[in-house]
C-alpha cells in the first residue's frame, strides 16, 4: 500500500535530526498560527499564491532562496565544525552516514535552491521591467515554473524527515548512486527534486527567452537592452542548451534505479563514466547560468552609482555571450582526471583559459566606468567592488586549475572547493545580494537601511576570506574534499581558521535579518521612502514607474530608442509624462492551476521516491487532467479600464509631485508615446 | 501580452497541397533508398554508411522546409535561429562527447 | 488585483478570432512552443549520445544486427510519414476554416499514430519474451530508452490530438484551437524528424 514507506523511515534515533526538526515543525506552527491568527490565508492565496504578476514571483523566488540559504548554510557551518573536531582520533559529532547527507544536501541546496531561485527571482523582478513590458511571455507558464521549484524544495526538506537524502556528494556519480551502492531512497529524493525543479527551470528560460525576443517596449532593439536583461539572457540561452542534459541524465539514472537497465552500471556493459560526461555537460553552463545574471547586476550597481552610462555597452553583451559559448564547451574540466587522452585535456583545458579574456573585458569595462565617474559609496557599490578582487582571484586559481597537469595534483581537494566557492560567494552571491539591495525598493516602495548592509558586507568578506583562504593552502598540504575525520595534525590549524570564517560569514547573514527587520520597521521615515520609484536616479525603465510598479508596469509603454531610455528622458524633460488619454490594458487573470499542479507533482515525487505506484499513476493523470482543464477554460484574461489606470496614475502623480520629480501643474501630452 | 511585437502570424507559411505533397514524395525516395542499401547490400560499407548519413541530414532538411515551413522570411528568422542554435548545441554536445568518451574508450583499453 | 477591475469577459464565445491582442499571442505561443521544441531536441540528443557510447557493449548478448528487422521498421517509418502529410492536410483543411475536414484528417493521422505505436509496442515485446529486454545488455538499456523516448513522445502527442478532436468538435476552429493545433503540427512533424534519426542511427547503422 505504502510502498517503502514504514514507520521506521523517520529517525527517531537521530537527536540532531530530531532537534531540527521540532524546530522546523514549531516554525511552522507558529507561520501558520500568524497567517491564521492576521486572517490573511485568503490574501495570500489570491495576491501571492495564484499570481500570475512577475514581480510577485520574482518575490517568492526570492524569498524562497533566502529560506534555503539559511538552510544550506546550517549545513556548512555544521561541516566546518566537524571538520575542525574530528580530528587527532576524534570522530566529532556527525556519523559518516550523516555528515555525507549534509554535504551532498549543501551543494544541491545551494546550487539549484539558493542560487538559482536568487537568480530566477531577480530576473522575474526586473527583466519585464527594463524591457518596458507589461509582464512575461507567459504568465501562467511562469507560476508553473515556480511552483516545480517548489515542489523540489519541499521534496529536499521532506529527506530530512521521511528517510534520508542522497550520500553520494552533490553530483551523485554512479556507481556509487547506482542501486548496487546506494540502496535506500536518498538519491531517489535527488533525482526526483532536481528533475522537478530543473523542469521549472527549463520553463523558465523558454519562458524569458520569447519575453525579450517579442515584448519589447516600441523601439527598444536588442542590442540596446539594459546589461542586466542582456546577461540573463545569455543565461537563459545556456538553460535551454544545458537543462534538457540535466534532464535526460537524471531519466536515464532513473531508469537504472528503478527498471535495472545498465545504462551507468558497472555490469553488463554500463559506463558510468557517461554520466559524468553528461552532468558537466550540463554542470558546467550551469554554473555560468548563476554568474552571468550577477555581472550584470554588477554592471547595473556600478553605472547608476557611477552616474555615467556603462563603459562597452556592446562589448559587454559580445563578452556575455563569448563566455556562453565557451561555457557550453569546457565541461571536461571537471574529469581531466578521467582517463581522456593528451588531446583532448589540452583542447578543454585551453577551451577553460580562453574564458578568462571575455572576462577580463568585462572587468575592464567596469572599472572605465568607475574611472571619472562620482562614485557614491552605497551597500551595492561595496559589494561590487568586493566581488571585484575576490572574484579576480578566484578567476586566477580557475585559470590555475585549467591547467591537466596541475589538476591531476590538485583535482578533488580542498583547493578546488576553495575555487569553486571564492567564484560563487565571490562572484554569484555577492551579486544577488547586491542585486537585492538594488532592486528591494522597486518591489516594496522603501530603501534598505544601509548600515546593517554594510555590515553584513564587512563581515561576508573577511569572513569569506577567512574561511576559504586557508582550504586554498590545505589542497596543497593534500586534503581531499568530504573528509568526515582528519589524522594530520598540520591540517588541524587551518580547520580551525577556516570554521572561524564560517562564524563570520553567520555574522554577516545576521546582519542581512536585522537589516530586514530594521528595514521593515522604519518603512515609513521619509528617508526610507521611495514610492515614486526612483530612489537611485538611474539610467533604465524600471525605475520610470512607481515602485512599487502598478500590477500592469506601464499604463502607457515607455519610448525607447537608446540605450538608457530613462536618462535620456530625464534630461529632455519628457520623462512622467501623462498621456491626454489612457487606452484600456489586456491582462491576464491569476490561476491556482500553478499551485495545484505544483502540489500534485510534490506528490508524484514523493510516491516515486517511495515506490507508491498508485499513488504516483494518480497524482501524474491528476495533474495532466488539471492542466487539460486549465487549457480548456481558454481564459484570456482581462481589460483594466482606464478609471482604474486614472486613479492609480493620479496617486503617483501626487507621489513624484512631492518628491520634486515633476512641477504640480504637469500638463499632458496630446499623443500616446504608443503610437508616436 | 498588448505590446507583442505584431510579425506576421504562424500562419504565414503554412504550405499548400503541393508543397507537401513535394515533401512527401522527396521523403519516401530519401527513406527507400537508405533502407534498400542496407537491406540488399550492393556497394561497399563505408560508402552505404555516408549515403545512409548524408541522405538522414537531407530528409531532416526537406522536413524542415516542406512540413514545418522553415524558411529565410522575415516572420521565420526567429525560428530558424533558434533551431540553428539548437543545432550547434546538438553538434558540440554529441561531438565532443563522443570525441571524450571513445578518448576515453581508447586509453583506458577497454573491451 | 483583479478585485480592482471588472473582468470585460470578452474571453468568452467565437468571436476573438479577430482580436488583436488574441493574435499576437497566438503567435507568441507558437515561438513558445518552438524554443521548447528546441530543448526536447537537446533531451534526444542527450540520449543519442548515450546510445552511441553504450552501441557496442552487448555484454554477450545480441547486437543490433542479430535483432533488428528491418522490413518491420520501414512499415512503421511509413505510418510516421503518412501521419505527416495527414497531419498537414489537416492543417491546409484548418485555414480554410472547414472543421469536418480537420476532424477526419486528424482521425486519420491519430490511426497511423497509433498503428505506430502498436508496432512498437509488439516489436518491445517480442525482444522482451526473447529474453532481449533492456536488463540484458548496455546496448539494449540505450536501445530501448532512445526508441522508448520517442514512442513516449509520440504517445503524448495522440493524448494530445485526441483533446484537439474533442475541442475542435465542441469549440470549432477558435483562435484558440488554431493556435494549438499549430503548435500540435510543430510537435508531430518534429517527432517524424527525430524518427529519421532514430532510424538512420539505430536501426539502419545497427544492421549495415
Amino acid at each position: 500500500m505504502f510502498g517503502k514507506l514504514s514507520w521506521e523511515a523517520i529517525p527517531f534515533h537521530e537527536p540532531i535530526v530530531m532537534v531540527t526538526l521540532a524546530i522546523i515543525a514549531l516554525g511552522g506552527l507558529g507561520l501558520f498560527a500568524g497567517i491564521t491568527y492576521f486572517k490573511k490565508w485568503t490574501y495570500l492565496w489570491t495576491e501571492w499564491l495564484t499570481s500570475v504578476d512577475h514581480k510577485k514571483i520574482g518575490v517568492m523566488y526570492i524569498v524562497v532562496a533566502m529560506v534555503m540559504l539559511l538552510r544550506g548554510f546550517a549545513d556548512a557551518i555544521m561541516m566546518r565544525t566537524q571538520q575542525a573536531m574530528a580530528t587527532a582520533g576524534s570522530s566529532g559529532y556527525l556519523p559518516p552516514e550523516h555528515y555525507d547527507q549534509i554535504f551532498t544536501a549543501h551543494g544541491v541546496i545551494m546550487i539549484i535552491f539558493m542560487a538559482m531561485p536568487f537568480f530566477t527571482g531577480l530576473m522575474n523582478l526586473a527583466v519585464p521591467l527594463q524591457i518596458g513590458a507589461r509582464d512575461v511571455a507567459f504568465p501562467f507558464l511562469n507560476s508553473l515554473s515556480f511552483w516545480l521549484l517548489v515542489s523540489g524544495v519541499v521534496l529536499i526538506n521532506v529527506s530530512l524527515g521521511v528517510g534520508e537524502f542522497a550520500k553520494t556528494g552533490w553530483v551523485a556519480y554512479p556507481p556509487l548512486s547506482g542501486l548496487q551502492y546506494s540502496p535506500g531512497v536518498g538519491v531517489d529524493y535527488y533525482i526526483w527534486a532536481l528533475q522537478l525543479s530543473g523542469l521549472g527551470t527549463t520553463l523558465t528560460g523558454v519562458n524569458f527567452l520569447a519575453t525579450v525576443l517579442k515584448m519589447r517596449t516600441p523601439g527598444m532593439k536588442l542590442m540596446d537592452m539594459p546589461i542586466f536583461t542582456w546577461t540573463c539572457t545569455w543565461a537563459n540561452v545556456l538553460i535551454v542548451a544545458s537543462f534538457p542534459i540535466l534532464t535526460a541524465t537524471l531519466a536515464l539514472l532513473t531508469l537504472d534505479r528503478y527498471m535495472d537497465f545498465h545504462i551507468f552500471t558497472n555490469e553488463l556493459g554500463g559506463n558510468p563514466m557517461m554520466y559524468v560526461n553528461l552532468f558537466w555537460a550540463w554542470g558546467h553552463p550551469e554554473v555560468y547560468i548563476l554568474i552571468l545574471p550577477a555581472f550584470g547586476i554588477f554592471s547595473e550597481v556600478i553605472s547608476t552609482f557611477s552616474g555615467k552610462k556603462l563603459f562597452g555597452h556592446h562589448s559587454m553583451i559580445y563578452a556575455s555571450g563569448a563566455i556562453s559559448v565557451l561555457g557550453f564547451m569546457v565541461w571536461l574540466h571537471h574529469f581531466f582526471t578521467m582517463g581522456s587522452g593528451a588531446s583532448v585535456n589540452a583542447f578543454f583545458g585551453l577551451a577553460t583559459m580562453l574564458i578568462s579574456i571575455p572576462t577580463g573585458v568585462k572587468l575592464f569595462n567596469w572599472l572605465f566606468t568607475i574611472y571619472q565617474g562620482r562614485l557614491r559609496f552605497t551597500s551595492q557599490v561595496m559589494w561590487t567592488l568586493g566581488f571585484m578582487v575576490t572574484f579576480a582571484i578566484g578567476g586566477m586559481t580557475g585559470v590555475l586549475l585549467a591547467i591537466p597537469g596541475a589538476d591531476f595534483v590538485l583535482h578533488n581537494s580542498l583547493f578546488v572547493i576553495a575555487h569553486f566557492h571564492n567564484v560563487i560567494i565571490g562572484g554569484a552571491v555577492f551579486g544577488y545580494i547586491a542585486g537585492f539591495a538594488f532592486y528591494f525598493p522597486k518591489a516594496f516602495g522603501f530603501k534598505l537601511h544601509e548600515g546593517w548592509g554594510k555590515a553584513a558586507f564587512g563581515f561576508w568578506i573577511t569572513g569569506f576570506f577567512v574561511a576559504f583562504m586557508p582550504l586554498y593552502a590545505l589542497g596543497f598540504m593534500g586534503m581531499t574534499r568530504r573528509l568526515n575525520t582528519t589524522t594530520n595534525p598540520e591540517w588541524v590549524p587551518y580547520l580551525y581558521v577556516a570554521m572561524f570564517g564560517a562564524v563570520l560569514i553567520a555574522c554577516g547573514i545576521a546582519c542581512q535579518l536585522i537589516q530586514l527587520y530594521v528595514s521593515v520597521r522604519d518603512r515609513n521615515k521619509p528617508e526610507n521612502m521611495c514610492e515614486h520609484g526612483d530612489p537611485w536616479n538611474a539610467h533604465t525603465l524600471e525605475w520610470s514607474t512607481s515602485s512599487p510598479p502598478p500590477f500592469y508596469n506601464f499604463a502607457v509603454l515607455p519610448k525607447a530608442d537608446v540605450i538608457d531610455p530613462f536618462t535620456e528622458a530625464k534630461e529632455n524633460g519628457t520623462a512622467y509624462q501623462a498621456p491626454a488619454k489612457y487606452e484600456p490594458i489586456h491582462m491576464p487573470n491569476n490561476t491556482a492551476t500553478g499551485v495545484v499542479m505544483g502540489g500534485l507533482l510534490t506528490v508524484f515525487g514523493f510516491a516515486m521516491i517511495w515506490h507508491i505506484w498508485w499513488l504516483a499513476i494518480a497524482s501524474l493523470v491528476g495533474t495532466v487532467v488539471y492542466f487539460a482543464i486549465h487549457a480548456a477554460r481558454d481564459d484570456q484574461g482581462y481589460m483594466v479600464p482606464v478609471d482604474v489606470i486614472e486613479r492609480i496614475e493620479a496617486e503617483q502623480h501626487k507621489r513624484l509631485v512631492a518628491a520634486g520629480k515633476i512641477p504640480a501643474n504637469a500638463t499632458r501630452v496630446e499623443t500616446s508615446l504608443e503610437q508616436a | 501580452m498588448a505590446n507583442a511585437h505584431s510579425h506576421d502570424g504562424h500562419d504565414a507559411g503554412h504550405g499548400s497541397v503541393k508543397s507537401y505533397a513535394i515533401g512527401f514524395i522527396l521523403s519516401v525516395i530519401l527513406t527507400v533508398i537508405p533502407f534498400g542499401l542496407v537491406m540488399y547490400p550492393t556497394l561497399p560499407k563505408s560508402l552505404t554508411l555516408w549515403i545512409v548519413l548524408i541522405f538522414a541530414v537531407v530528409q531532416v532538411l526537406v522536413h524542415l522546409v516542406y512540413f514545418l515551413h522553415l524558411d529565410r522570411s522575415a516572420a521565420q528568422r526567429n525560428n530558424v535561429v533558434a533551431f540553428v542554435f539548437a543545432a550547434i548545441v546538438i553538434v558540440l554536445l554529441v561531438g565532443l562527447s563522443l570525441w571524450i568518451m571513445f578518448s576515453i574508450h581508447t586509453n583506458m583499453m577497454a573491451h | 488585483m483583479s478585485n480592482l477591475v471588472t473582468n470585460v469577459g470578452h474571453a468568452h464565445g467565437h468571436d476573438h478570432g479577430h482580436d488583436d491582442h488574441h493574435h499576437d499571442s497566438g503567435e507568441m505561443t507558437v515561438f513558445g512552443f518552438w524554443l521548447y521544441l528546441m530543448t526536447d531536441c537537446i533531451l534526444f540528443a542527450s540520449i543519442f549520445a548515450a546510445y552511441a557510447v553504450l552501441v557496442n557493449n552487448v555484454a554477450g548478448g545480441p547486437s543490433g544486427h542479430d535483432i533488428f528487422e528491418l522490413p518491420y521498421v520501414l512499415g512503421e517509418t511509413a505510418l510516421l510519414l503518412f501521419s505527416s502529410i495527414t497531419y498537414g492536410f489537416a492543417m491546409l483543411a484548418l485555414f480554410k476554416g472547414k472543421k469536418n475536414q480537420v476532424l477526419g484528417w486528424l482521425a486519420l493521422t491519430f490511426l497511423f499514430g497509433a498503428g505506430f505505436i502498436g508496432m512498437e509496442i509488439n516489436e518491445f515485446h517480442m525482444l522482451i519474451s526473447e529474453g532481449f529486454g533492456p536488463n540484458r545488455s548496455g546496448f539494449l538499456s540505450g536501445f530501448f530508452t532512445l526508441v522508448g523516448t520517442h514512442g513516449l513522445h509520440v504517445t503524448s502527442g495522440l493524448i494530445w490530438m485526441a483533446i484537439m478532436m474533442y475541442q475542435v468538435q465542441k469549440n470549432g476552429l477558435t483562435a484558440t484551437n488554431k493556435t494549438r493545433l499549430s503548435c500540435l503540427s510543430l510537435f508531430w512533424h518534429f517527432l517524424d524528424v527525430v524518427w529519421i534519426c532514430v532510424f538512420t542511427v539505430v536501426y539502419l547503422m545497427g544492421t549495415l
